[in-house]
């Protein structure tokens, strides 16, 4: 065939990364969420005794050397140092061609990040007031800004197709692999780098969101802090991490005998229009995105094998994201598993959507569906089948993740696992 | 001088990730220690603070190698 081809309009998972507060890969990751591990604790890369918020998910011996070179490795911002490394094993795993000049020329970069470097900012926001402007680091623009997460990646790997970034908080990671999907099944990318990445634990991060009221302060719960759905659910959890797909046009894939894991068929997006924080207390954007999801796929609620929620463990989201659910699903809403696997790594803002997916589509191979841990105490209000505490054995052929974010983006990504 | 060249030596492998020994007064920074033009601006202001100095834009543009750098920050302190 001649090169680009011409597009399929189908578009399909060949690879996948992911650095998470359980495990810097995915099968690390992937096992120990199955388990039904914390990776949530004491924060201990910054002090936290001024905060009433003393935990969080970290990233633990992340190795920014083993993808990029030393003084990279010691230069660039958390959150991109995340994205090269995700990026990395999505492409190793991908088997992807790197050295084929004419497909990078058609190789894109979408990795997106709710709020970029927070740690650069931080650091060069103290300089600034202690040292004053001259002592700002020329690196403080190019490592803060979340779109260098896909322009420092497609340098790296010499990507010269579309590169963008989308910026849309906890709804990033999500929307930048829906948007990826787009790009290619238009045609105007044969492959694509998308997810999402986030290093949020700063001081400025974590005052910020201290001060939103949004995260939970019950230090003493520890790992057990993150309970989406369950009644005592008081805030989330912050968490970091990145998570990474190579996606590619299905008949490309097909034709260089590239391993397929699933295909995305379906995405919705909507907006709230309510609130700069707070969801619709309806649940009516999350249904609409459910809803337009659903139909792009052309597949009914009864398809659905599983819902990876967004669950934040806050008051609000899970029992709006509940309600949203059920009027999405209508009668199926009691009988498809949802399961919040924040309860395990907490809330990886913008990384957060690309890490579900990943998790969806582990779920689609191995037919096992992750747990909502820490879940004791029934909420009359969040009675849907969340898959309490241990993970499930399913044959499944859809799997669906729901993100929803600051300012009332929502995002629904839709996979199927047979693909053919 | 040879102390200043020390001093400066030592700003620069911390700035760069370079080894002592890679680090002599004809190395260029562009060209021989992969620095490019926002590296230089970080190393300048480490320099800066290292030696209580102010190095101007203006001179800074005259300097290619290791020598010149140490040369203009001895000529300064």
């Amino acid at each position: 065939m001649g090169f680009p081809p011409e597009p399929s309009g189908r578009v399909v998972i060949t690879g996948m990364g992911a650095i998470t507060p359980l495990g810097n890969t995915v099968e690390e990751f992937w096992a120990r969420l199955i388990a039904g591990e914390s990776g949530i604790g004491a924060v201990q890369q910054m002090d936290v005794s001024d905060y009433p918020t003393k935990i969080a998910g970290e990233v633990k011996d992340f190795d920014a050397e083993l993808y990029l070179d030393k003084r990279e490795a010691k230069k660039v911002d958390r959150f991109i140092a995340f994205a090269a490394a995700a990026t990395a094993q999505a492409l190793q795993d991908a088997k992807f061609p790197t050295d084929d000049e004419e497909l990078k020329l058609e190789t894109g970069c979408l990795i997106g990040s709710g709020i970029g470097g927070l740690i650069m900012m931080s650091d060069q926001t103290k300089r600034l007031w202690e040292s004053g402007p001259s002592r700002v680091s020329p690196f403080l623009v190019p490592y803060m800004i979340p779109d260098m997460a896909s322009g420092y990646t497609s340098i790296i790997h010499g990507f010269r197709g579309p590169n963008t970034c989308v910026v849309t908080a906890c709804a990033t990671g999500v929307h930048s692999i829906g948007d990826a999907y787009h790009i290619i099944k238009r045609g105007d990318a044969v492959a694509m780098v998308a997810g999402g990445t986030e290093a949020p634990i700063s001081p400025i991060g974590m005052a910020g969101f201290c001060a939103a009221r949004a995260m939970t302060t019950n230090n003493e719960a520890g790992a057990r802090a993150s309970r989406p759905f369950d009644a005592h659910r008081d805030g989330f959890v912050m968490g970091e991490g990145a998570g990474v797909m190579v996606l590619e046009d299905y008949e490309f894939a097909k034709a260089r005998g590239a391993k397929i894991y699933a295909e995305v068929v379906g995405y919705g997006m909507s907006g709230d229009a309510h609130h700069i924080t707070m969801p619709d207390p309806d649940g009516d954007g999350a249904r609409r995105s459910m809803l337009k999801a659903m139909k792009s796929a052309g597949i009914t609620p009864a398809e659905i094998g599983y819902i990876n929620a967004h669950g934040t463990s806050t008051p609000y989201n899970d029992k709006f994201e509940t309600i949203g659910i059920k009027r999405a699903m209508g009668d199926q809403a009691y009988k498809i598993p949802v399961s919040s696997t924040k309860s395990a790594i907490g809330h990886l803002l913008g990384a957060a959507g690309a890490v579900e997916s990943v998790i969806c589509v582990l779920a689609l191979r191995d037919s096992k569906l992750p747990p909502t841990i820490n879940y004791e105490t029934p909420d009359p209000e969040c009675d849907l089948d969340i898959i309490p505490n241990v993970a499930r054995d399913a044959e499944i052929e859809y799997a669906m993740t729901n993100s929803f974010g600051f300012g009332g983006h929502n995002g629904t990504l839709i996979f199927k696992k047979t693909v053919e | 001088m040879a102390e200043v060249f020390d001093r400066v030596r030592k700003v620069i492998c911390e700035q760069l990730s370079v080894t002592e020994g890679e680090v002599s007064e004809d190395k260029r920074f562009q060209e021989d220690l992969n620095a490019d033009s926002l590296d230089v601006v970080e190393l300048i202001m480490a320099l800066e603070e290292e030696f209580g100095i102010e190095i101007p834009d203006d001179d800074v543009a005259n300097m290619k190698t290791v020598g010149d750098v140490s040369g203009y920050v001895a000529s300064k302190v």
